[in-house]
């Protein structure tokens, strides 16, 4: 199983997805964040997923999970840089990603996490 | 054809690999591999998680009007699904999922057909045609 990393660049956790999601990576991710938000006190969460080619209702479902879990400690999670085509299949499927927020790319995410959007 | 068989999380990450170069070597559009991959991960999961593990078999078709497409048959002996109309519903799961999974499917693809005995095991068979 690969790992996906992440990094804490101030008071953000970035995390790009680069590789070909199996299931476990990304349950291994929600505990991985999990542990890093209460080891650092961020306040943010930033997840690019442009590099991601689909996005199905399990990966959907752990999304709004992680958006969840990172406001239990006090951090909002935007999720950015979604393909078209993943935007189109992901509604379609029956998905909205209720409860996490959405920008274009990694510069809009920050700007909505600084409250400058 | 190409036949492969589905037995881990690596395994669900290979049906959508080899469903995307399918997908995109007979023409379609990006949006419409999506959604083939798409549903190739619902229903390789399924098989996976409900069926105890089974094959999912990739080929490319033409239809009577000579269109291509895409085949992905998933077959596994799993426990079968006692309530078809159930199990379609949108929203319903016997699992720990959204219950969006074989509806979500369904909605993703051109045709889609279930075969389900309760004890000798479920196929899903679903084709995208190019446009």
């Amino acid at each position: 199983m690969d790992r996906v990393p992440i990094a804490k660049i101030g008071p953000t956790l970035f995390v790009s997805i680069q590789i070909d999601l199996e299931d476990e990576s990304v349950v291994q991710l929600q505990e991985d964040l999990a542990d890093q938000l209460t080891a650092t006190g961020a306040s943010g969460v930033i997840i690019d997923i442009s590099a991601v080619e689909i996005v199905d209702s399990f990966i959907g479902r752990m999304l709004t999970m992680i958006g969840s879990i990172s406001r239990l400690f006090d951090a909002e999670t935007v999720i950015v840089g979604m393909r078209p085509a993943v935007a189109i299949t992901l509604t379609e499927l029956g998905l909205s990603l209720r409860g996490v927020r959405t920008a274009l790319n990694a510069e809009k995410g920050l700007a909505l996490l600084n409250g400058t959007a | 054809m190409d036949e492969l068989s589905i037995r881990s999380g690596d395994d669900v990450v290979r049906v959508r690999q080899q469903a995307r170069v399918a997908a995109a070597s007979c023409g379609l559009s990006l949006v419409d591999q999506t959604k083939l991959v798409t549903a190739a991960s619902e229903l390789a999961r399924n098989t996976l998680v409900y069926g105890g593990g089974g094959t999912a078999t990739i080929e490319i078709v033409k239809s009577d009007t000579g269109r291509s497409g895409v085949k992905i048959d998933f077959a596994d002996n799993g426990p079968g699904i006692p309530d078809m109309e159930l199990a379609l519903t949108d929203g319903w799961s016997s699992g720990s999922g959204l219950g969006l999974g074989l509806s979500g499917a369904r909605r993703l693809v051109d045709e889609f057909k279930v075969a389900s005995e309760p004890g000798t095991g479920t196929t899903v068979v679903v084709i995208k045609w190019s446009r």
